[in-house]
């Protein structure tokens, strides 16, 4: 464990010692404290519009620091050749994997905690309330849905032939599973066989992100759910989150560094 | 002497994934020996196995058949390599790391306690003085100056063995000679040291024995003494005759 830390200690540093992840922080950061200075007669429409505009401005930063990070790492080890000396050491390649997943996730989920307590207090400036249970709800959900694509990436860094190409995959697929990944089994319903199976299976298959999304829960002031559906909707993402680990550690185990 | 290091009909073979394209034989059934406290040296011309050899030792390439052993442990498994330090050709260092902070990072997966990482950070950062550069990031040193903080990182663990891969490439001749003082240091404190090079007279200088390898086999390993006094001649010239070099006339 102490090694596998020692490798996710070094991506955290990496991570705040680069310049491009206070850039979009600092962005999400005006962006969202500009739309909070906003004054709309206190018109309770556009006071929602707003936190859900924030909501997923945040939701795009912790996504693009996510998988850009993640993607990089294991190419940029190969590149630098780090990967030699670091190997040299009594360390196994599941151990560097699971310290670069451990590093990757645990910085998305630093990046989250910063952004999501920005936007509670900007919000509880305006309209005087803090639903702090949803607060906590929405931001663990969040991580969660990150570890998931923080995986998935990894997997698709050490099985794609460069970081760009596994970037790109990465947002199409996450973005298709969140918009288009709910809707699969009514359009299977509605197709021929095969292709409606086929369609079904794929259903079945992906995980499903939106699970993990509470936006509208903080934006229309729902209660927050039952916190045994956290606590499922949790297992189930951290069975896919094993998945991709374990597809990852298979992989790199069998993959030359030369 | 007990073997620190040992290979056992070590073959590695290289299949291209191209069709048609032919398997490449990098390391014919080598069996290597490399006792405790002995300098050796390993020897051969470019595509000859060396590094291949070094791949395996160090588990970033598995082999076809056979096997090695470090301690007596085999090398698929890495605790194999808890005694050892390794020192690459060039320098691969994490760049935005300080020296102290890529010292501490490689303690950490040796599991070295805390009071004792600090204390050999000390004691290696004045050993190869960088004492003054401790905390800037690796990215703004010099080529010398990341070589020695390469030589740093392979003692971390104060290692039994260290295996060096061409340590003197490309270094100054200040350089040089520090890497020398430091594989003497070593020597007299009964480490064993084991090195690729093509620098024939610095192997001379600091080697016990040496090992020759062309075309992936073992074509020569013995005591540098009884090397030199069997030929009556120098390392370099019983490298070229073993390895079939024949001088041109010239025109």
């Amino acid at each position: 464990m102490n090694k596998i830390l020692a490798v996710a200690n070094v991506v955290i540093k990496e991570l705040y010692r680069r310049k491009d992840f206070y850039v979009l922080f600092i962005l999400t950061v005006l962006i969202t404290g500009l739309a909070g200075s906003l004054r709309f007669f206190d018109d309770e429409r556009i006071a929602r519009f707003l936190k859900e505009v924030c909501l997923s401005l945040i939701w795009l930063s912790a996504l693009v620091v996510a998988v850009t990070t993640t993607a990089r790492q294991i190419p940029a080890e190969r590149e630098s050749r780090t990967i030699f000396p670091l190997l040299a050491k009594p360390i196994s390649r599941t151990q560097v994997l699971l310290g670069k997943f451990a590093g990757c996730w645990l910085a998305s989920g630093i990046a989250l905690l910063v952004l999501y307590v920005f936007f509670a207090i900007v919000s509880a400036s305006k309209e005087h309330a803090f639903p702090a249970v949803n607060y906590v709800q929405a931001l663990w959900m969040h991580w969660q849905m990150l570890g998931i694509v923080i995986a998935m990436t990894l997997l698709g860094s050490i099985v794609l032939t460069t970081p760009a190409a596994n970037v790109t995959i990465m947002f199409v697929v996450t973005t298709g599973i969140l918009f288009v990944g709910p809707y699969l089994n009514k359009v299977a319903a509605k197709m021929t066989e095969p292709s409606g199976s086929i369609l079904s299976a794929l259903y079945f298959a992906i995980p499903h992100l939106e699970f993990f999304d509470f936006r509208n829960r903080i934006v229309h002031g729902w209660p927050p759910v039952d916190w045994k559906y956290v606590g499922a909707a949790t297992a189930y993402g951290w069975a896919y989150l094993a998945i991709f680990l374990l597809a990852a550690c298979v992989a790199f185990r069998r993959k030359a560094l030369n | 002497m007990g073997a620190i290091l040992r290979t056992e009909k070590l073959r590695v073979e290289y299949r291209s994934r191209e069709l048609r394209a032919e398997t490449k034989l990098a390391l014919k059934e080598l069996n290597l020996t490399v006792n405790a406290g002995e300098v050796f040296g390993f020897l051969g011309p470019n595509g000859a196995g060396k590094t291949t050899t070094m791949n395996v030792l160090l588990g970033y390439v598995n082999p076809t058949a056979g096997d090695a052993f470090l301690f007596d442990v085999s090398v698929k498994n890495p605790i194999a390599r808890q005694r050892i330090g390794y020192l690459p050709e060039l320098t691969y260092y994490y760049k935005f790391l300080t020296a102290e902070e890529l010292l501490r990072f490689y303690a950490r997966i040796f599991d070295l306690p805390r009071s004792e990482t600090e204390k050999r950070i000390d004691q290696l950062l004045k050993l190869v003085e960088l004492e003054h550069a401790r905390k800037r990031p690796i990215r703004t040193y010099s080529k010398g100056m990341q070589q020695r903080a390469g030589i740093a990182q392979a003692l971390i663990n104060n290692p039994d063995l260290l295996l060096l891969d061409e340590p003197t490439s490309g270094l100054d001749p200040l350089g040089r000679m520090k890497v020398r003082e430091i594989i003497q240091r070593l020597k007299d404190e009964g480490k064993t040291v084991f090195f690729s090079s093509h620098e024939l007279g610095e192997v001379e200088t600091v080697c016990d024995r040496v090992a020759i390898l062309h075309n992936g086999e073992l074509k020569m390993e013995g005591r540098v003494s009884d090397l030199l006094a069997q030929y009556q001649t120098s390392l370099e010239q019983i490298f070229l005759k073993i390895v079939g070099y024949s001088a041109q006339a010239p025109a």
